[in-house]
Formats: C-alpha cells, sequence, structure tokens
C-alpha cells in the first residue's frame, strides 16, 4: 500500500497532481468518487448497461479535459456535471422525442399535497435490518419522477448545497429548491407507510 | 396568520435553517399550532436525515476493472 492511500482524502492535492500529469493521483479521484457516480447514473437512466456507459464516459472525459476544470467548483460538482450530461445524451438516444431534460416542468404544486400523515416512532428505522432499511431507502429513490430524484441525491444525500446542485445540473436555484421541497415531501410520505407509530391512524391528526 | 400551504412552502429552508428569526418564529408558532404540520415538519426532518450521507453500493468489481481498463488506455494513448 502506498503513502497517499493510507493518508485521508485530500482532493484539492490530487486534483493539483492529477493536473500537473500524476495518473495515480487521478486514478485515486476516480476511485474515490466512482461508486456516487455510478449510482446517480442509474437513477437517471434507469439501466444498468447505460449507468455503466456514463460512469465510463465521465471519467474519461474528465481525464481529457482536466485542464478545463477551473477549481473554483468542487471537483465532485464538475465531474457530477459531466456525468449528468453523458447521462441524458444516453435517454435521449434511447428515446424518440429527444426531448429529454432534467428542467421540464411537470407540476403545478399539486405534488405538495400531503395524503398520509401520520407520526413515525422511536428510532423507526430500528425495526428493520439494514439491507431492509437499504432496499426501502433505494425503493424509495427510484419511485420519485427522475428531476426530483437527482436534485434529492446531489442536496441530501450527497450534502451538496443548493447552489453547487444547481450549478450541477444546470438548473436555476429556484428550480431546486421547488424540486427539494417535493422530493422530501414525497419521500417522506412513501417512508410514513413502513415507519409510522404502530397503532396510529391517519386520521387522528386531521 | 400562517396557512398550512404558507408553511410548506418554507418547510425546506426552515429545515436547512435559510431563514430569518422573524419567520422562524411564525413558522414555529404555526406548528404548536397545527398538529399535522408539526408531524409533517418531524418526519420530513427525520427523512433527511436518514438520507443523509447514505453510502452508495460500491461498484461490482467487473464494472469497476473494465473502467479502470479504458482509463488505462486513454492514459497510455495521451502519453505517446
Amino acid at each position: 500500500m502506498t503513502a497517499s492511500s493510507q493518508a485521508g482524502f485530500d482532493e484539492t492535492t490530487l486534483v493539483t497532481q492529477a493536473r500537473g500529469g500524476d495518473n495515480r493521483a487521478f486514478a485515486e479521484l476516480v476511485k474515490h468518487y466512482e461508486a456516487k457516480i455510478f449510482r446517480l447514473a442509474q437513477h437517471i437512466t434507469q439501466n444498468r448497461e447505460d449507468a455503466e456507459d456514463v460512469l465510463q464516459e465521465t471519467f474519461l472525459k474528465a481525464y481529457e479535459h482536466l485542464d478545463q476544470f477551473q477549481g473554483n467548483s468542487k471537483f465532485y460538482t464538475w465531474i457530477v456535471r459531466i456525468a449528468v450530461n453523458q447521462a441524458l445524451m444516453k435517454l435521449r438516444r434511447r428515446r424518440t422525442d429527444k426531448s429529454v431534460s432534467l428542467d421540464e416542468t411537470i407540476d403545478t404544486g399539486e405534488d405538495t399535497v400531503t395524503r398520509e400523515v401520520a407520526a413515525w416512532g422511536e428510532d423507526p428505522e430500528q425495526q428493520f435490518t439494514r439491507e431492509e432499511l437499504g432496499q426501502i431507502l433505494d425503493a424509495s429513490i427510484q419511485s420519485l419522477a427522475p428531476t426530483y430524484r437527482s436534485v434529492f441525491l446531489l442536496r441530501d444525500v450527497d450534502d451538496l448545497s443548493t447552489e453547487e446542485t444547481a450549478e450541477a445540473l444546470g438548473l436555476s436555484v429556484p428550480a431546486v429548491k421547488s424540486r427539494l421541497l417535493r422530493a422530501r415531501l414525497q419521500l417522506r410520505e412513501k417512508l410514513t407507510r413502513y415507519f409510522k407509530r404502530k397503532g396510529d391512524d391517519t386520521f387522528a391528526y386531521l | 396568520m400562517l396557512t398550512c400551504k404558507d408553511f410548506l412552502a418554507e418547510l425546506s429552508d426552515y429545515l436547512d435553517e435559510r431563514i430569518d428569526a422573524e419567520l422562524r418564529a411564525k413558522l414555529e408558532r404555526h406548528i404548536t399550532e397545527c398538529p399535522n404540520c408539526w408531524v409533517i415538519a418531524d418526519t420530513t426532518r427525520k427523512t433527511i436525515q436518514i438520507y443523509k450521507g447514505m453510502d452508495p453500493y460500491p461498484i461490482p468489481s467487473e464494472v469497476e476493472t473494465r473502467l479502470m481498463l479504458a482509463l488505462e488506455k486513454r492514459m497510455a494513448a495521451k502519453q505517446k
């Protein structure tokens, strides 16, 4: 094992080294982000084969164009933007209408209407095994509309700021905010079906 | 008076603590009086907490192998 892989992950240094032609540094960046990029690509394309293509194209493009990375945004935000573009291109190729975008207007606010309102038990996730919980969380994200899915994933799971999420997805800040709110409310409702306090009924709160 | 609809519109910023003190006080007054919105705020906060930092599954080893091979090939081509 090399010294650098034992030390903590230092993105700025690795990016500088990679830009200076250090391929090992670039490979380390790839290994750090590959699983997140693969997850994002799977969420957008809904197809494992496409997601693998997107994964490869993203890092090959990032390698080719590393000199264009300005360094005034996070490296992760930059590669997410590449990955999102690659994933959308895949979708466009698969569909005939050619109008795939993450910026489609979908709704008039109707989907912020909450139907299921019930308090959760204490530590509701403890009722499930790690594996079951992972499946519940995954399936719930999968059931969101694609534009909500990527916003939620970047903002709340990957912990990007609202501004970084907007930059990575090519959306405006207000668009990110309204999608995030709807994604959060929809997920809350989906999880309520699993996590609500036993014996509680919806009508008790209405 | 704040309606439930007003409350929901501010919910994300409220949970992210991106609102000023005056609005925060209004929202907090609303949830003391509206059990429905209190539950929504509480369970939405918990939803975000559960997802935060959820690690992706490691990528399958054959996918990683193909990725690294493609990359090495590109790196070799560039250095020629």
